[in-house]
């Protein structure tokens, strides 16, 4: 599988995750280091930023793990900007998974703040990776303004309900300069392969590995899922024809003169 | 204002609707994709307590999805006892002769030492109702003695004006619990004979000044005991669904408090046996999958070793409910009796033991406006 760049790094697992529902913090190491996944978003909320002890930050302490604070709770793009610098101070990284969801509910990312917030922490050296709704012009502003990737939804966080936004996401890859990683709602690898087949650069899961009952189980199920998606989409998946194709064409006649 | 909506229902009508309902009406909001008020309805009237199991399997589902295999851990801090109003079932009431007592700055901090050593990160303030003492100035001053302590603060006191609020939000107030006690209004007035809590009104129209101040989470609930609670619960799930569509930035969260004796204590109206609570916390997640759920230790151990799996997502452990109970005063009057007195520890180790990450920081003070 040929590896994925953002920014300057590179990844050999397409499969990024979060931290977030596990029973425990040891399940989730696990699960973790299960899933192959070398970029896993934190977020700052659950972390104590002043302790460098801190319970979840020490599962996570391995090489081949990058940490992806996430602004998740934040409301405003000014919000976002002020809890982007104390992750930078705090995990020692500039990378930065750029959330603002100002619905408790729906967690739906907003638009208008997110842009102005990636505009800014772009200006400050920020790797902004922003969670946005599967909107292709809005992916194209953000492009423009400098992220290193767009992360399009699938569907609602958590919902496990799979591609509904499959037409934009088509979109959204086919006109994108940058990595696009789908991002919410994939709830099973068939989910992920399928993202990953329509060439998606990488897919962000959490939920429904983190809800598993077995979790370790089902993150090595996600690990195989990503890499068979990936697999059939480097190997020129054949098109999907919607009718028969004739054997004896109607322009057959052109051949007998 | 939810006020026009709560006066479009006349209680009455309401109450007669939820003991109508079938077992085919049951049966339908348990297979609706989308559950309206009148499901709601449908789910806490005795007929569906024949659903029990069904219902705490969805419910059990519902909450994993959205919550995931956690509980998040808070502790009360009771600040002051004061208080000016006449409460016919609370411990603090006025006419209840008993030694008052307010917490200084210094004893905020030796309490607050002694609850940040049991683990806690998020912290709710709790006072009796004394605005001239324990008011504004207080609630600020007690703020930003506080803020560098807590991931999380908030406030469970007397209904305040918008401003008060915005005030207080901009100074890294969390959220606010303001319980109705009881939608029945002249019940309501008959158990708040004097002070300003017998304004029916103002309290009822608390959450709408909440909303507008731009607080990040309130939490709602009524005094389960002083009226019929499947009615009261109606209400307050016709109050939910009015304020998450009009604040929709803001959370909410559910408590059950169930009426618990108290130093000259009134006995409740209406007992609600545990499976009518397990009934009301189920329903109330079919309703609505991303409300908080909310338990306290005036419940059982062996109650809330149970219920944590089927809706519940945040709990406190360890509890003192009154002002210096963890350290300054232990002594000083409770606002009411806890029926579980294991340590945050113990209850901790109660979640690991049934696969649950007891969370005790779910928020950052980075978050507020007083931060930058």
């Amino acid at each position: 599988m040929e590896p994925l760049i953002i920014a300057g790094r590179q990844f050999s697992s397409r499969l990024f995750t979060g931290t977030g529902k596990f029973s425990a913090a040891s399940i989730m190491e696990a699960a973790l280091l299960a899933s192959g996944s070398e970029l896993v978003t934190v977020a700052l909320k659950r972390v104590d930023m002043d302790n460098k002890a801190d319970d979840m930050l020490q599962h996570l302490a391995h090489p081949h793990i990058h940490l992806l604070p996430n602004t998740s709770g934040v409301r405003t793009a000014k919000e976002a900007v002020y809890a982007a610098l104390l992750a930078r101070e705090a995990l020692e990284t500039n990378w930065i998974k750029l959330e603002i969801h100002p619905d408790p509910r729906y967690l739906m990312p907003d638009p208008v703040e997110t842009l102005q917030a990636a505009t800014e922490l772009v200006k400050l050296g920020f790797v902004v990776l922003p969670y946005v709704h599967a909107d292709p012009v809005l992916c194209k502003r953000l492009e423009e303004v400098g992220t290193a990737a767009v992360m399009p939804l699938g569907s609602p966080i958590g919902s496990n309900k799979g591609l509904k936004t499959l037409d934009f996401l088509e979109i959204i890859i086919a006109q994108s300069n940058i990595p696009v990683i789908v991002d919410a709602g994939i709830g099973s690898p068939s989910q992920a392969a399928q993202a990953m087949e329509i060439g998606a650069s990488a897919v962000l899961v959490n939920t429904a590995i983190a809800v598993a009952k077995r979790p370790v189980e089902m993150a090595a199920a996600f690990k195989a899922g990503v890499e068979a998606g990936r697999m059939a989409y480097e190997a020129g998946l054949p098109a999907v024809n919607t009718r028969a194709i004739a054997s004896s064409p109607l322009t057959a006649f052109l051949e007998e003169a | 204002m939810f006020k026009s909506i709560f006066e479009q229902y006349d209680w009455d009508t309401v109450k007669a609707g939820i003991y109508a309902k079938t077992s085919q009406d049951v049966e339908e909001a348990l297979h609706s994709s989308h559950r309206t008020i009148d499901d709601f309805a449908a789910l806490i009237s005795p007929a569906a307590a024949a659903y029990l199991e069904p219902m705490a399997a969805i419910s059990h589902q519902l909450t994993l999805q959205r919550f995931g295999n956690t509980m998040q851990l808070y502790v009360p801090l009771y600040l002051s006892n004061e208080c000016q109003n006449i409460c016919t079932y609370c411990g603090f009431s006025l006419d209840n002769k008993i030694r008052r007592k307010t917490l200084t700055p210094a004893e905020i901090l030796q309490e607050t030492a002694a609850i940040k050593q049991m683990g806690y990160d998020h912290v709710l303030l709790v006072t009796g109702e004394a605005h001239q003492l324990v008011g504004l100035d207080y609630f600020k001053k007690t703020l930003s003695l506080l803020q560098p302590h807590f991931a999380n603060i908030s406030m469970e006191v007397q209904p305040m004006d918008e401003a008060d609020y915005r005030e207080l939000a901009a100074m890294g107030l969390h959220a606010v619990l303001v319980y109705q006690e009881t939608y029945h209004r002249d019940d309501y007035k008959k158990h708040h004979p004097k002070g300003r809590k017998s304004s029916f009104d103002y309290r009822l129209e608390t959450p709408d000044r909440l909303g507008r101040a731009g607080i990040h989470k309130m939490g709602l609930g009524v005094l389960i005991g002083l009226e019929d609670w499947r009615t009261d619960s109606f209400y307050t799930a016709l109050h939910l669904q009015y304020l998450e569509k009009k604040y929709w930035q803001t959370k909410y969260s559910i408590s059950f408090p169930r009426l618990r004796p108290f130093s000259g204590g009134l006995a409740p109206k209406v007992e609600m046996r545990d499976r009518e609570l397990v009934q009301l916390i189920c329903a109330y997640r079919l309703f609505n999958q991303e409300v908080e759920l909310s338990i306290s230790t005036r419940e059982e151990e062996r109650f809330r070793n149970h219920i944590i799996r089927l809706g519940i997502t945040t709990m406190s452990a360890g509890s003192k409910t009154n002002p210096g109970g963890y350290v300054v005063d232990p002594q000083s009057l409770e606002q009411f009796e806890i029926s579980d007195d294991r340590s945050a520890a113990a209850i901790a180790e109660m979640l690991r033991q049934q696969g649950y990450e007891p969370v005790w920081k779910d928020w950052d003070q980075a978050f507020s406006p007083a931060s930058y």
